[in-house]
């Protein structure tokens, strides 16, 4: 799960790291107040404004803009506020700025890089810090590797103080700034394993001219397994951040996820359900979306299952493809009668159901007299329902 | 493949009092495995299954009550580590844990406590195993499996069922099928299994069905150039996926350009292992590469 800017940060000092800060605003009537608040609380006479939106890239996009006056400030934040943002991130459509953040400007000498996030191969978490900050990582990663210091944190030990100053050592740091540094790596990972983030990264984190360490930006992500534990994160969540059918979907416990192409398909297992999504494409059609029903392919999932797929418009044709272990796929084939006689749909549904009384599904569905079209391997299915969207 | 699971495994279940247990159990029971009793703190001294199992409070009674060498775990996610914690504690040889939704911090810890142990983990948020015609430490539905000599492992569920079907299809059947898991920490990777499988008499050649996230198959491939005479049939799931998002797999995400289907797939081709683009053809393609051997 993703948070804004302004709500990373937030976190950041409830764990006593220091941070470019300022006042969030939902509202151009509250721009102007906002910005002597500012001034007033930060102790600042120049500011910068910044759109709240999760995707990154907000600076090159004309998103994020320092203000040198109060004039400025008005000017950028009412432009901002309300902008369509297109980044790299965001997708050519762009995203909505409802939120924006009037910061403090800092006086900024060095900026540098920091994150934690799980390493698979090594089974551990990896706290990372450059002194390329500012910049894409993946692109120090790949010109410079050497510029980045990692350091494995033991679950068991969490990051010892040793580590936090080797990371301090390497990246230079001295005398107070030194010590600045190993207490706010030390508090970024306790922040980082407290929250249950699968990343907590602050790029950049900037020392001032002032001799100050202050995080200028922060980026959290969650793991979703374990929201469960963290109703205040929960919270925090944004829908306008998501697709709308994807939210919709939510509601009914359906695992979605939104493509662009025009075979809509509903499968049981993750694998299975991307698999599927393969094969339509290597048969020249392409998937229009990503549903895993689990275990539960009953009446009301698979009724759920096509008002979603179909309030896509782009959707010609639906491949459901069953793999019943457990579940039966009798038991399958009725739910999809029922729930395609109650629906009226418009667009051919193709159904493969393999596994448990797949034989007695087929005769089913055969002899439902409702407009559905049979397979029996993978193949045939892909086959059948790529045929209908190229007829 | 007699190593992890065969008749003579003594298995007990770790919620089995729950409904995910509980009719699992029973399903093992009634594939011919050894069941020999299950786990719910509070409900030791019970007998569920018909009579026929009895309940103990910890994983430590049954491993001395019954010499228990193996845990099937159906526990909630919020409780499954510490099941996983409790069984290595009591000395169990192989754990198998079905339970998705761990969180990831929670399994990090678990794979550092099993490092050091000798117990063996299998998963989390897997089908189990299945040796046909032996037992079943697991979800697999055991009808679609034959005995055979084609060892499967893999990330997914279903799509291992499909595999597995699609090799019956072809006259192929099985060994022994390993679900490993679809989370980004597991306690067996594909690796050491293709290993347990190089050195199997029992097994003439291997399933590999990978997924989209993290670099697993990429280690596993470097395996099979380096170590491996045997077979290797590749599968990866979501050459359509796209980048960044979860999909469904707590693990299948593409987190850089090397995490995807495809760059997975040109190493996997380069290490020699037969990469198949359909997942349609996943049978077919290991009758070919069988045939290839002989020749």
């Amino acid at each position: 799960m993703k948070i804004h800017e302004y709500q990373a940060k937030n976190i950041l000092k409830q764990y006593n790291i220091p941070i470019q800060d300022g006042i969030v605003v939902t509202d151009d009537g509250q721009i102007e107040s906002a910005i002597e608040n500012v001034s007033t609380q930060f102790n600042t006479s120049q500011f910068v404004v910044k759109a709240q939106i999760h995707a990154g890239g907000r600076g090159k996009g004309g998103g994020v803009k320092f203000c040198p006056t109060k004039a400025d400030a008005i000017t950028h934040a009412n432009t901002i506020l309300g902008m369509t943002l297109t980044t790299h991130q965001t997708g050519p459509d762009g995203q909505l700025v409802r939120t924006i953040m009037i910061a403090e400007a800092l006086d900024i000498a060095k900026e540098y890089y920091v994150a934690i996030t799980l390493d698979r191969a090594k089974n551990q978490d990896v706290f990372m810090v450059s002194s390329e900050g500012g910049v894409e990582i993946e692109e120090v990663a790949a010109s410079n590797p050497d510029a980045i210091k990692k350091v494995w944190v033991n679950p068991r030990a969490g990051l010892t103080a040793f580590q936090a100053r080797q990371l301090a050592f390497a990246l230079g740091f001295e005398g107070d700034l030194f010590k600045q540094a190993v207490t706010l790596f030390s508090n970024l990972y306790r922040c980082y394993r407290k929250t249950d983030a699968s990343i907590a990264e602050i790029n950049p984190l900037v020392v001032t001219k002032q001799g100050k360490l202050i995080a200028l930006d922060a980026k959290f992500n969650f793991d979703s397994n374990a929201l469960y534990r963290h109703q205040n994160i929960v919270d925090m969540r944004d829908l306008n951040e998501e697709d709308p059918t994807e939210v919709e979907a939510d509601k009914y416990h359906l695992n979605y996820i939104k493509l662009d192409g025009n075979v809509g398909c509903m499968v049981n297992g993750a694998g299975l359900a991307m698999a599927t999504m393969d094969i339509i494409k290597l048969q020249g059609a392409s998937p229009a979306n990503f549903l895993d029903v689990g275990g539960g392919a009953n009446v009301e999932t698979v009724k759920n299952g096509f008002k979603i797929i179909l309030s896509d418009d782009n959707v010609k044709a639906v491949l459901i493809n069953i793999f019943g272990g457990i579940v039966r796929c009798d038991r399958v084939a009725n739910g999809i009668i029922q729930a395609v006689s109650e629906l009226d749909l418009n667009v051919p549904v193709v159904v493969r159901l393999a596994g448990t009384n797949a034989d007695i599904a087929k005769q089913l569905l055969n002899e439902s007299g409702v407009s559905i079209i049979a397979a029996d391997t993978l193949q045939d299915a892909a086959e059948k329902v790529v045929r209908e969207v190229t007829a | 493949m007699a190593i992890l699971v065969d008749k003579n495994s003594k298995i007990i279940v770790q919620g089995i009092t729950g409904s995910e247990g509980s009719f699992h159990a029973q399903q093992c029971l009634d594939y011919g495995g050894n069941v020999v009793g299950g786990v719910t703190p509070g409900k030791g001294g019970q007998q569920v299954l018909d009579g026929n199992v009895p309940v103990f409070n910890t994983c430590k009674d049954a491993r001395q009550q019954v010499g228990a060498t193996v845990s099937l775990i159906f526990v909630p996610p919020a409780f499954a580590a510490d099941a996983i914690l409790e069984a290595a504690d009591a000395g169990i040889e192989l754990i198998v844990c079905i339970t998705e939704g761990i969180p990831v911090a929670d399994m990090v810890t678990v794979y550092d406590v099993l490092k050091t142990s000798n117990t063996r983990l299998i998963g989390p948020n897997c089908p189990g195993l299945l040796t046909p015609n032996q037992a079943k430490v697991g979800i697999m539905p055991g009808f679609i499996a034959q005995p055979g000599r084609i060892g499967v492992i893999s990330k997914s569920g279903t799509l291992t069922y499909e595999a597995v079907y699609q090799l019956c299809s072809e006259g192929l059947g099985q060994s022994t099928c390993i679900g490993i898991g679809g989370d980004p920490i597991i306690g067996t990777k594909m690796v050491e299994l293709l290993a347990l499988f190089e050195n199997d008499p029992d097994t003439d050649a291997v399933v590999l069905i990978g997924e989209i996230g993290g670099a697993m198959e990429i280690e596993a491939a470097q395996y099979v150039q380096n170590n491996m005479k045997k077979p290797v049939v590749g599968f990866i799931a979501g050459q359509t996926a796209p980048e960044g998002r979860r999909m469904g797999h707590a693990g299948a995400i593409v987190s850089g350009a090397d995490e995807s289907a495809l760059a997975k797939m040109m190493v996997m081709k380069a290490c020699g292992i037969h990469v198949v683009n359909s997942p349609a053809d996943i049978g077919k393609t290991m009758t070919k590469a069988l045939q290839l051997q002989c020749v």
